[in-house]
């Protein structure tokens, strides 16, 4: 038989945190604060919305791109919240999942060559993304100093003739790192005049905390005709397994990007639109009584940390921490790995992140004080025994 | 302060000064100081544990008795709740409005027969109680904002992810 996979396929790099996933699942009084999404159900008012719409018998496709009704929202929604405009029946996807917008934006932008400017750490789909659209990932390391921003200098370091597309993921996941308007001022215009298109996945927008609320890149001068944004409704309403997220994009790019979805996807899950139109139009509540909470196990971890005397930065945004274990003489695969063994707790190597997430490991607090706690504890237990030289 | 303090024990009683002054980014002291001065001014009253007693044992049964009372005179209702409110078998007494009954009491008791004889033994031979109507509670679904029927609280999440 001939070989029937494809190169660019076989040559993706596996994700290297499914190891830990097989440990924890066979390891059954082990914490993990290794999950990616919310602790909460989704708010009740968007289920029965969901159960309405069964009910009713809304169960065939909607149009390719979505509902008018949930885009209508959502443009109206960005427009109040953060000064972008959109138009609902031209510049708006509805996907599955941020994922999706992700994959879809770059597949309608990319030939053979175009290089894309990737920093890390970042989440895990973005190099492969890149790759099954054809185009050349160009991965970039930011720094702890810098609080894992995008920095001009580092932009301008890593643009050649053939860059198209950056990829910009505040809040971050893994870091928890937020960029400011004054943070992106420089990005933006580095954009403008080298004339290079930015997929802004703002999937964490609604979970930023401290003074200044989040600020999408595409509300800078020069930017609305440069900018796709991606975000969805799995962060910020509690509701990943509902698979729904969007894209807004100029009628030029989004008009490609709706061709791909319509023949690769068909259309959103139409159960999950209309629950989102409850979202988008009453939820505002949620995410505030969300975030408040996040923000509280937030400081939680940081006074934890500060009084283990492990160094952090402090994140203003996801529910992540990237706390620095160098120290620890160990790689972080080898702390997570030793940790997971010894004290049944499961963090997340940096380096699943990007190579420059070495001497890293991430840590998620979308879980109750109580396992934060009993977690932080374990984690005392451990670098103790290890100060201690053991 | 207060407020925060107070919406972060309300939903979690065992938090200590220390947890809460993490949560909240000020100091153990100073937390500790507001609680014990929202104790003394009755603002906190209690740290109550939710219990679903139904799972532990069959003796004990909750009642809502609807209690109709004519007004005293420069009083009002508030002797006449008052002095039910005494009887260590009552855990709330309410005020309504708009409906035929003036009060709504409920009594915790071990026994339907129990209470029923609580109810025809003190309330309603109370001078200014006019009449009474006693409903049993059959199951509690909901209690102070925690369900009761919640069948698994397993973490279902994928747990690591990346």
């Amino acid at each position: 038989m001939r070989n029937p996979l494809s190169k660019t396929v076989v040559d993706i790099k596996p994700s290297g945190i499914r190891k830990f996933f097989d440990i924890v699942s066979e390891m059954p009084d082990a914490i993990s604060l290794g999950v990616g999404e919310p602790d909460f159900d989704t708010p009740w008012h968007i289920c029965d919305e969901g159960i309405y719409a069964l009910e009713k018998g809304k169960t065939f496709y909607t149009s390719n791109a979505g509902l008018m009704e949930l885009r209508k929202e959502i443009c109206a929604w960005y427009k109040r919240k953060y000064d972008v405009s959109f138009d609902a029946k031209t510049e708006c996807l509805i996907t599955v999942g941020g994922s999706e917008g992700i994959d879809i934006a770059l597949r309608a932008m990319l030939d053979p060559g175009d290089e894309v400017i990737i920093p890390e750490p970042c989440y895990v789909s973005y190099v492969p993304c890149v790759e099954l659209a054809g185009g050349v990932p160009v991965t970039l390391s930011l720094k702890n100093e810098n609080q894992f921003k995008l920095t001009a200098e580092e932009l301008l370091s890593a643009i050649t003739d053939k860059t198209k597309v950056l990829i910009l993921s505040y809040p971050n996941n893994p870091t928890g790192a937020i960029m400011t308007r004054e943070d992106l001022e420089p990005i933006a215009k580095i954009a403008v005049e080298k004339d290079i298109i930015v997929i802004s996945d703002e999937i964490y927008s609604e979970l930023t905390y401290g003074d200044k609320p989040h600020c999408t890149i595409g509300s800078l001068p020069g930017m609305a005709e440069r900018t796709i944004i991606v975000n969805g409704f799995s962060k910020a309403y509690a509701m990943t397994g509902w698979r729904l997220g969007y894209a807004l994009a100029p009628s030029l790019i989004c008009e490609q990007m709706i061709k791909i979805h319509q023949f690769a996807i068909m259309c959103a899950p139409t159960t999950s639109q209309y629950a989102a139109i409850s979202a988008v139009r009453e939820g505002d509540k949620d995410i505030e009584k969300m975030r408040e909470s996040y923000n509280k196990r937030r400081k939680f971890l940081m006074k934890q940390l500060e009084e283990m005397n492990i160094p952090c930065f402090e994140p203003f945004g996801a529910f992540y921490i990237f706390p620095c274990i160098k120290e620890f003489g160990m790689s972080s695969d080898e702390f997570a790995t030793r940790l997971l063994n010894e004290e049944k707790l499961a963090v997340v190597p940096g380096t699943a992140f990007g190579d420059c997430g070495e001497g890293f490991v991430r840590i998620s607090y979308a879980y109750s004080i109580d396992e934060l706690r009993e977690a932080m504890g374990r984690i005392n237990n451990f670098i103790t025994r290890i100060r201690n030289g053991k | 302060m207060r407020e925060e303090i107070l919406k972060l024990i309300e939903k979690n009683s065992r938090l200590d000064a220390k947890d809460i002054a993490a949560m909240l980014g000020t100091d153990e002291s100073a937390v500790s100081e507001e609680l014990k001065a929202m104790e003394k001014e009755h603002i906190i009253c209690g740290y109550h544990t939710m219990i679903n007693w139904d799972k532990m044992t069959d003796e004990r049964v909750t009642a809502l008795i609807e209690v109709k009372v004519s007004p005293m005179r420069g009083e009002g209702f508030d002797r006449i709740a008052s002095r039910i409110g005494k009887f260590e078998e009552v855990s709330t007494v309410y005020l309504l409005s708009g409906s035929a009954s003036d009060l709504i009491v409920t009594i915790e008791g071990r026994t339907l027969k129990e209470v029923s004889h609580f109810v025809a033994a003190k309330i309603a031979p109370m001078d200014s109680v006019v009449s009474t109507a006693t409903h049993f509670v059959l199951k509690k679904y909901k209690e102070h904002g925690v369900g009761f029927e919640t069948e698994n609280t397993d973490d279902e999440r994928i747990q690591v992810m990346p």
